[in-house]
């Protein structure tokens, strides 16, 4: 770590250099003297843009260095509601065993509810070298203070040097308190996750709210801890053998108090949700009313696809959120995805990447979904659609 | 009831490039807003004053022109705000985030219920709810989307978790992360505005806190670091169609029926 140091004395225009900040957090201030404010995020573009040594970093002095080798392992927090394994669970085992592989290191997965220890040997079949069970009534529903705990006096016994998490409703609240209670960092929502050799872990997610990927690393501190999305990784393959251990463990009960108490959990209706779609259109903002939504419907309806579309649509009110692709919404990987007049945010492509076929439609030929669609059609989808509707339509009728 | 609701102010577009050859940072204009999940958080706890009565004050970190967004909320109905502010909280990730509202929340007073918006349209983590929450050890919950009840001491909410729903009762102090469309947020009013115009935002910056160890903030108390930022990769394998849109037409059904879609 550091901090950056600005020589004013070297700087001959001070309201011209403040402009090379893209967050504006450097301001001129009433004395004449240039600042930096607390909008800096560290991206050192005015360290880059210095070509007088105008503003320096300096790296912290009497830095302790950690112990590396004393962190080993890469656990799986296995996510589940009332013991029922969420399958992001095996799509982090794979990525797990991927990057444990590389440094020689254990995988371990660390499951933590009531009356699970069945379902805990299901996870044998995965590559796992030991899964850890923590089966006690006061783990029954998830309430973050117990399962916090739980996490925590397994962190400490085995020191992992990695931790992947879902990012569900669950492993969204609890690996942040997790993070908080090692004083450790957390990235959120990661869509590439390599090893290095010295077992840092390299974590890319999209950043700062725009067309940006950002390679996020914890150098100094153990364990680092990462989410990813559903549907983001390959999952790992169920083998018929099992292989690893199960280790049963208890905590005391009065470490598990909470301020929550469950009064009830029900189940939500099915309704079909667009992850599970093999197809689906998605429109973004290039619709230009929401009548026209029966055009993009209809065109759906011909190839059997879901209706999907961008965070501009839902917060006009045009489809409903459950509907909408993106890193606040929700993540698909169906084996089409036609993408009709969307620019393509890094948000948004974080959602639907992983898809086998991206077929995108735009007007503009300098979209950013152009980097992403395996085939770009420079084109009006008002012009395109209806006709090919017909086409299929009629082609369907012929067969 | 003492309510305190966390905000932030957010770029107003999501703009930002970068140079794929000098690999410097592009972003257009200045113009901010308030986070607009944040909006449902502060009604939230309009909600709830309604019902019990007490104050609600609000506080953001950033700039000292982060006030902009104490403002806006006291036109919707705040009482009281406060922007923790001071270079030394630059660079700050979501540890050293939440650890410098903990000290801020602290020093400002105690609070029954502390509520946060789902997360942030620039940060887009929503992680630092949940790390405030672990900081001021408090019981906390996210995800909610409706409250059932509130009463001297408690309140009850549903938490959406996916394929089920969660009823929880917790008790106070406690941390509660709200999500988009929990109830509509109510727009701030010209006259409130007027009225507030000349009410205080307090600044509190790193000398007001209890923990006067620099490192526990900005970037020396963030673990994590960004090493670099790139524009998204190409996809090498592309192919672009181009021409009529007759033309485009018949190419994208025979591409549909070459990958066997129809």
């Amino acid at each position: 770590m550091g901090k950056l140091i600005v020589h004013n004395d070297k700087i001959a225009d001070k309201h011209e250099f403040a402009k090379k900040c893209p967050f504006s957090a450097m301001e001129v201030g009433a004395d004449g003297n240039l600042t930096i404010n607390s909008a800096c995020k560290m991206c050192r573009v005015c360290v880059r843009a210095s070509k007088n040594g105008e503003v320096e970093f300096v790296e912290d002095e009497n830095k302790v260095l950690l112990d590396k080798s004393l962190w080993k392992g890469i656990c799986v927090y296995v996510d589940h509601v009332e013991g029922k394994i969420h399958p992001v669970t095996y799509e982090l085992i794979g990525k797990a065993k991927e990057l444990a592989d590389k440094i020689s290191q254990p995988v371990y997965a660390l499951f933590i509810g009531c009356g699970i220890t069945e379902e805990a040997k299901e996870l044998l079949h995965y590559p796992v070298d030991e899964v850890i069970v923590y089966d006690m009534p006061e783990l029954k529903d998830f309430r973050v203070e117990p399962y916090t705990a739980v996490f925590e006096a397994f962190v400490k016994e085995r020191r992992p040097g990695s931790i992947l998490v879902g990012a569900t409703t669950v492993g969204r609240q609890l690996a942040p308190r997790i993070a908080a209670r090692m004083k450790t960092g957390l990235t959120a929502d990661c869509t590439v996750l390599d090893m290095e050799p010295n077992s840092d872990l390299s974590q890319i997610r999209p950043a700062f709210g725009g067309n940006i990927m950002a390679n996020i690393y914890t150098p100094n501190h153990r364990p680092q801890m990462a989410t990813v999305r559903y549907k983001i990784m390959e999952a790992a393959k169920r083998s018929e053998e099992t292989h690893g251990k199960l280790t049963e463990k208890k905590l005391p009960a009065d470490k598990l108090k909470s301020g929550i108490e469950i009064l009830a959990v029900e189940k939500k209706p099915k309704v079909k949700m667009i992850e599970q779609a093999d197809i689906i259109v998605a429109v973004g903002r290039g619709l230009k009313r929401k009548e026209d939504l029966d055009l993009i419907q209809k065109f759906a309806d011909s190839i059997g696809a879901e209706l999907a579309g961008t965070r501009p649509l839902v917060e006009a009110g045009w489809i409903d959120g459950k509907r909408q692709i993106g890193l606040s919404g929700r993540t698909v990987r169906p084996k089409l995805i036609v993408c009709l007049g969307i620019s393509g945010s890094v948000q948004f492509a974080a959602g639907m990447n992983g898809a086998d076929n991206i077929i995108a439609v735009n007007t503009d030929p300098e979209a950013p979904i152009f980097n992403i669609a395996h085939i770009a059609v420079v084109g009006d989808l008002y012009e395109i659609l209806p006709a090919l509707t017909d086409m299929i339509k009629n082609g369907k009728a012929a067969n | 009831m003492n309510i305190l609701v966390c905000i932030k102010q957010v770029p107003a577009s999501n703009k930002v490039e970068v140079d794929p050859v000098t690999g410097v940072m592009k972003r257009d204009g200045a113009a901010s807003k308030m986070n607009p999940y944040d909006l449902f958080a502060l009604e939230s706890a309009f909600r709830v004053r309604e019902k019990l009565g007490g104050k609600v004050t609000v506080l953001t970190m950033g700039p000292n022109q982060a006030a902009g967004v104490i403002r806006e909320a006291y036109a919707m109905g705040a009482d009281e705000g406060y922007v923790l502010s001071d270079r030394k909280f630059a660079g700050a990730d979501v540890l050293a985030t939440a650890y410098t509202i903990s000290q801020g929340i602290k020093k400002i007073g105690t609070f029954d219920i502390i509520f946060c918006g789902k997360q942030t349209t620039d940060g887009d983590t929503a992680q630092v709810g949940p790390e405030v929450s672990e900081r001021l050890n408090l019981p906390s919950i996210a995800n909610v989307f409706e409250i059932d009840d509130v009463e001297a001491g408690s309140i009850t909410v549903k938490m959406d978790m996916g394929d089920s729903i969660q009823t929880a009762k917790i008790k106070f102090p406690c941390l509660i992360c709200v999500d988009k469309d929990i109830y509509t947020p109510r727009l701030p009013s010209y006259k409130r505005a007027k009225a507030t115009a000349e009410q205080e935002v307090t600044i509190l910056s790193f000398q007001d806190f209890e923990d006067q160890d620099e490192k526990h903030y900005g970037l020396s108390g963030s673990p994590t670091q960004v090493k670099k930022v790139f524009p998204p990769a190409g996809r090498a394998d592309a192919e672009r169609l181009t021409g009529s849109s007759g033309e485009l037409t018949a190419r994208l059904y025979d591409k549909l029926k070459e990958l066997k879609f129809i």
